[in-house]
């Protein structure tokens, strides 16, 4: 019985794997309709959010099967004080697979060692969200047709960023990647992932605060949100939430055949004119969540 | 300064100066009845001064913490007199209930019952990670 907490356990195999199967589902959906029929998916969401769980859930209902689960701490037993171990041994019980996102860091990782069936990490704080990349990876791989000889563009919050963090780390796996790191200073990327994955595998990489100097450059541009819960002093999210906002004139020297991903929610840093954009993937990619799960949950559940 | 030889028991050499009261205190030295000797600053031709740890007592240690304290150190098994080994040592792969991590975000740090451990994710500048959040041992 197999987990999935971080992206990087994931050889770039089983990755291919994933995508490939993902693929299939898009293009035959009638052939995995039962495939989960009898099967359950909780969703222990700790802390609420509603993109993932719903996803998961419409993932689990497309595939035939069933979802039970709470939507945020005070609904479950942690309210009462149960720990995560209890938790899941108590659902490992009543559900085949578990989705669990946690306000701490690490909280999955705990329920997969006590856990009897797979746990999938929907989100551990601002740590790891494997299933984010994995959709990322899905539509970069369907925008682009390849994983390789890419320039991504990451722009926002590069600092509390985990879908930026697991994305970086699981692309410079793949060939010719170069990557732009766009942010104010306050919000650079940190420098261990610098040093331990961008350094260590002479990933080429430029960091500026001026989005402009390399739009022109770029395959993929990935916006994020500059996230109030990653902050401590309100402050300083105030001073740096409005710090890249995506327009349509920003976009004029991009390529034709950029593509613009966004993890979602976006608040305001793509303008809602750049949507009706040909190279605005968000909403696609959201779409593509959902598949990518699809393709995990019958993996893990061994259905495949 | 003359300290007697031991007949059974270890010696910990090539401590570092200064830190063999860290490693009394982290391998429960206190809680044994046996002698220890513990000496400090004595004269080495590597280290210029160098701590010694004499354990009159045949105690196994537990040298994946010795590793993590210093991997520098020689741990030597003296049986009737003898030197009978020499053990260096290793930074070890993993940690387990040595260091607590900082992280508030952690899951260690409202979940007290988990085992604190730690992994080295780099053996070059011997860094240890939180097993749980990946936040950089202190």
């Amino acid at each position: 019985m197999r987990s999935l907490i971080d992206i990087q356990q994931l050889s770039v195999e089983e990755i291919d794997e994933l995508i490939a199967l993902a693929n299939d589902i898009i293009a035959h959906p009638d052939d995995y309709r039962e495939k989960c029929r009898y099967k359950k998916l909780a969703t222990l969401f700790f802390e609420p959010s509603t993109r993932t769980r719903l996803s998961f859930e419409a993932a689990m209902y497309e595939l035939g099967g069933q979802v039970l689960g709470f939507s945020e701490a005070q609904s479950s037993s942690a309210a009462k004080g149960e720990s995560v171990s209890d938790t899941v041994r108590v659902v490992s019980g009543y559900a085949d697979i578990i989705a669990m996102r946690h306000p701490k860091e690490g909280a999955p990782l705990v329920a997969s060692m006590a856990a009897t069936v797979p746990v999938i990490n929907a989100g551990d704080g601002g740590h790891l969200h494997p299933t984010q990349t994995l959709t990322d990876l899905l539509t970069i791989s369907r925008e682009k047709g390849r994983l390789n000889d890419l320039t991504i563009g990451v722009c926002g919050d590069l600092k509390f960023g985990r879908t930026v963090h697991s994305l970086i780390a699981a692309m410079a796996r793949y060939k010719g990647m170069r990557f732009a790191l766009i942010s104010p200073e306050e919000l650079k990327l940190p420098s261990y992932i610098k040093k331990e994955i961008l350094q260590q595998k002479h990933i080429d990489y430029v960091q500026t605060t001026d989005l402009a100097s390399v739009m022109g450059e770029l395959d993929i541009l990935y916006m994020t949100r500059v996230q109030r819960e990653r902050f401590f002093n309100e402050e300083d999210y105030l001073r740096l939430k409005d710090s890249y906002i995506l327009t349509p004139e920003k976009l004029q020297t991009a390529k034709a055949d950029l593509s613009i991903l966004h993890p979602l929610p976006r608040v305001n840093e793509i303008s809602t004119a750049v949507d009706a954009d040909p190279r605005a993937c968000y909403f696609k990619q959201a779409l593509y969540g959902k598949y990518i799960r699809m393709a995990l949950i019958l993996k893990l559940l061994e259905v495949a | 300064m003359h300290i007697d030889s031991i007949r059974n028991g270890i010696v910990l050499d090539h401590i570092k100066a200064g830190k063999s009261m860290e490693i009394y205190r982290f391998l429960g030295l206190d809680s044994l009845d046996c002698s220890v000797a513990i000496i400090k600053n004595a004269p080495s031709h590597k280290q210029g001064r160098k701590d010694i740890i004499k354990i009159d007592s045949a105690i196994e240690p537990d040298l994946d913490i010795l590793g993590f304290i210093d991997p520098e150190i020689t741990v030597n098994i003296i049986r009737d007199g003898e030197l009978v080994e020499k053990k260096h040592l290793t930074l070890p792969r993993q940690i387990r209930d040595v260091l607590k991590c900082k992280n508030p975000r952690c899951i260690t740090s409202v979940e007290q019952e988990l085992p604190h451990i730690f992994n080295l994710t780099d053996p070059r500048r011997a860094v240890y990670r939180c097993a749980y959040c990946e936040t950089k041992a202190e």
